[in-house]
């Protein structure tokens, strides 16, 4: 797939002294949505801002669909929308005024034909006449990524779109992510909410102290660092494990009445099969069992101590 | 060039006037009101004429560029402070807009504002004192010209300000002063001359005097150092605003 942006040895030194990135060196492929995770701190929004033109770089360069952003900025901006972290917006002004005053800013034509299918997609429109100030934090939220859509960006930046949104609205971004990158757009997104980058992204990468530690498919990730765990429930407690199933590393737990094996993602299908039967053989019996399956959050706080 | 920008963050900031009209037009041209009231009808009544010109016509380039001046700066810095202040600012960063592209629009609409509340303010005085305009054209000029140096240097101030008290603190402490004792309502050459030559050191002495002579054709110095004074602000100013830009002062971090 071709990539839509190339961050080559990008690096931002604060004045304070503070290394914010280091030598960041990230590809994002057309079409997908990409999820950058990581700790607070560790330089998801520096990241972002360097690209979008809001922080100057030190070091490096990024390339917006072939479009250097220092030196032909101009392009390379206007392929790019921007829903930021905080919510950031005028006070006084109505929603159609200021979601058009974006498109403008970004210079295209007025296209009001645009701007409804916009609002109506965020569910704005009934508040089109409404001053911003009257808004809800929700509310707030939806008009700035209708300003980001805007002027019709190929690129679109959510700086975690979700933080302090409830349940429905987050559900509805969701949807409407998917419908944006089904028309075509490349999403990058920052979250807190791992549930999130598991739901929605395709690639995931992970920023911690300003380094990239890791991008990979999100199934790849899963699968990779993934664990299972089959638990036993068994008929009568065990007080110590039977020295014929020491090669499966078995834990028992709830006072000897489960049995946990753990394993990892990648065609274990054998073990768990042999180990029915050396149960069978040990006289173990069970009256239930359940399989669960590590999130990317537990892959992700696992990542973090690793890499501490 | 990106002309929707330039239209799209200019109507912007024409909106925020017309949605405070009180505050931008109507209470400038009323305290302005005032000064007629006071200096022109009541006090100067008693003041003899000064080249010819009653003293209630002789202020009115003075007060106008009082407001022109205060206006300009209190606009423009405002204009660009308020973005930085709510931090939508990112949007204008993030934006395909040169810094060119910035500068017209908002010192543009800073400058159409303090411009228009100039004109009203000369049209509220001829209904007080009256007025005529020998050189209608350096008049405009003038006018012009100060509402976007002036205008220039609010943005600066916006730009370096880091609160609101910052945002009036030049205007009230330094321009405020400057203008009342630069010849808005008296000509320098009435001062012993040690005062006279302190007052040169004054810039706003050739912004009045310019433009005084545009409407009365009398001035405290030639017409040529008040044009060149000016453009020397003019050109200070736009090089401070092209440092800003060039380093990211204050905007970018």
């Amino acid at each position: 797939m071709q990539n839509v942006i190339t961050i080559s040895n990008l690096s931002k030194t604060y004045a304070s002294g503070f290394q914010a990135l280091k030598q960041i060196n990230l590809d994002i492929r057309r079409g997908e949505i990409f999820a950058l995770l990581g700790p607070n701190g560790a330089g998801k929004t520096t990241l972002i801002s360097t690209i979008c033109g809001i922080v100057k770089p030190s070091a490096g360069s990024v390339l917006i669909d072939g479009h250097d952003i220092a030196r032909d900025y101009r392009t390379a901006r206007s392929l790019i929308g921007l829903v930021p972290q905080e919510l950031t917006t005028d006070a006084f002004e109505t929603v159609w005024a200021t979601v058009s005053f974006s498109r403008g800013l970004f210079g295209k034509a007025k296209n009001p034909a645009h701007i409804e299918k916009v609002l109506r997609a965020l569910s704005l429109w009934d508040k089109k006449d409404n001053k911003l100030i009257t808004l809800s934090g929700g509310m707030k939220r939806r008009v700035l990524i209708a300003k980001a859509l805007s002027h019709e960006p190929t690129i679109l930046f959510l700086d975690e779109p979700t933080a302090g949104v409830d349940v429905e609205l987050r559900q509805d971004m969701w949807k409407l992510v998917r419908t944006l990158q089904e028309s075509g757009v490349t999403i990058i997104l920052t979250t807190h909410y791992i549930e999130e980058a598991e739901e929605m992204a395709d690639r995931i990468g992970v920023i911690r102290k300003g380094e990239i530690i890791l991008v990979d498919d999100k199934m790849a990730l899963m699968q990779k660092l993934g664990k299972k765990q089959l638990t036993l429930q068994l008929e009568t407690p065990l007080e110590a494990i039977p020295g014929g199933l020491n090669g499966y590393q078995l834990e028992l737990a709830n006072d000897g009445n489960e049995l946990t094996y753990t394993y990892d993602t990648q065609g274990e299908r054998v073990s768990i099969l042999a180990l029915m039967q050396d149960l069978n053989t040990a006289g173990i019996r069970f009256k239930d069992l359940h399989t669960t399956q590590s999130s990317l959050e537990d892959i992700f706080v696992s990542l973090l101590k690793e890499k501490a | 060039m990106n002309i929707h920008a330039i239209r799209a963050i200019y109507r912007f900031e024409m909106a925020r006037t017309w949605r405070t009209l009180m505050q931008s037009i109507i209470s400038p041209v009323i305290s302005t009101s005032l000064y007629f009231v006071v200096f022109g009808a009541a006090i100067g009544s008693r003041i003899p004429e000064s080249h010819g010109v009653s003293y209630g016509a002789f202020i009115v380039p003075g007060l106008i560029m009082l407001s022109l001046l205060t206006q300009s700066i209190a606009n423009a810095s405002f204009g660009i402070y308020f973005p930085r202040f709510t931090g939508t600012i990112y949007e204008l960063l993030s934006a395909p807009v040169s810094y060119i592209e910035i500068v017209i629009s908002y010192v543009g609409a800073a400058a159409t504002k303090s411009i228009l509340l100039g004109l009203i303010i000369l049209a509220t005085a001829g209904l007080f004192v009256p007025l005529h305009v020998t050189h209608p054209f350096w008049m405009l000029l003038f006018l012009v010209l100060t509402a976007v140096t002036f205008s220039l240097f609010g943005f600066i101030i916006g730009i370096w300000a880091d609160g609101f008290e910052k945002l009036q603190v030049i205007p009230l402490l330094i321009i405020t002063p400057l203008t009342f004792l630069g010849g808005s309502f008296y000509s320098i050459d009435i001062l012993p001359p040690f005062w006279r030559t302190v007052a040169l050191f004054n810039p706003v002495v050739y912004l009045i005097s310019g433009f005084r002579w545009s409407f009365y054709d009398i001035a405290d110095v030639h017409v040529g150092v008040s044009l060149a004074m000016t453009l020397a602000f003019l050109a200070l100013f736009l090089a401070v605003v092209a440092w800003i830009f060039k380093t990211g002062y204050r905007l970018k971090a």
